[in-house]
């Protein structure tokens, strides 16, 4: 997989740490491996919308990457809920089913973006990059020593 | 035959695999399936409820699927029926979605159901107004099989039209 220069955090240069959230241990991996690409780290990983919020309680991650389709809690609803808990999570809703009305559904109760599987790693890094904002910095080669 | 609604799932199909794959896919064998079907590998049915109703396969071989999710993994994964499950529901999932997602934009209303693995080894005969479609893509990795068969819920529609009336 191609490698990104790395996103890190601003206020203290460590890697961006990511909860992954989906149903499916294959999109799971795919996921891993496109953060690792962007050198991030994975907090922790959910298979459903009730572990997402407690994942989140536990580990605090910079970005959360939030399928939609899940068994007991789906990822709209579960969006919500951290938003309403944490009003500065930063949560990306990464689904298959991209219908207008479903991105807006997710926009409206709190997500910052949307994007459509299958992830093309440019794409979900140009994403992080807009959705961290001010608070992720793309390390240059002198910083990260190369 | 609609070929309206089973086009987007060839180009959903398309755009998935040579997306995911990063190599190029063929459009292979494009056949009606008069004879009811026939699974050739492991198989996942995703079923659609609403405007438009009926069934999608995936299906692959158990040596394909372990290829596709090693690639996926960017690593030699074991052969596990699990992996081979998730993988086939995975791939169902990323065709269906983004086909669902044009029809939805064209002003189709569904409901999508989640994928069920399919264990018979033959499934019912199509009628006439849900013609089955079967359509191989030979990708790099191996053939992977789309079994489309879709038919408009007139009802539904006809609904839809008095209400916009």
């Amino acid at each position: 997989m191609e490698q990104f220069a790395a996103v890190k955090r601003s206020k203290d240069g460590q890697p961006v740490r990511y909860l992954i959230v989906d149903d499916s241990v294959f999109a799971r991996k795919n996921l891993a491996r496109m953060i690792e690409s962007f050198g991030g780290q994975v907090a922790a990983e959910a298979g459903d919308g009730l572990t997402a919020i407690s994942e989140f309680d536990r580990t605090h991650p910079d970005i959360v990457l939030m399928d939609i389709t899940m068994p007991q809690m789906e990822g709209i609803e579960a969006a919500e809920k951290i938003v309403q808990a944490h009003p500065e999570a930063r949560v990306v809703m990464v689904s298959s089913v991209g219908y207008q009305e479903n991105i807006v559904a997710a926009l409206q109760r709190g997500a910052r973006h949307f994007v459509q599987k299958p992830v093309k790693p440019e794409v979900l890094y140009e994403v992080i990059k807009y959705v961290m904002g001010e608070d992720g910095a793309v390390a240059t080669a002198a910083s990260t020593g190369a | 035959m609609k070929m309206e609604l089973i086009q987007p799932f060839i180009n959903a199909a398309d755009a998935v695999l040579s997306q995911g794959l990063q190599g190029s896919t063929k459009v292979g064998q494009l056949a009606m399936d008069e004879t009811g079907y026939r699974r050739k590998g492991v198989a996942g049915l995703v079923s659609l409820t609403g405007d438009i109703e009926g069934r999608i396969i995936v299906d692959l071989d158990s040596q394909t699927a372990v290829r596709v999710a090693s690639h996926y993994a960017g690593a030699e994964l074991p052969e596990s029926d699990t992996l081979i499950k998730e993988t086939i529901f995975e791939l169902a999932n990323q065709v269906v979605g983004n086909a669902v997602s044009a029809l939805n934009d064209q002003g189709f209303h569904f409901r999508v159901h989640p994928p069920i693995l399919v264990t018979a080894e033959e499934g019912d005969k199509t009628s006439e107004d849900t013609e089955a479609l079967m359509i191989c893509f030979e990708t790099t990795l191996g053939n992977v099989f789309l079994n489309v068969a879709l038919r408009y819920n007139k009802r539904r529609m006809s609904d839809h039209a008095v209400a916009g009336q």
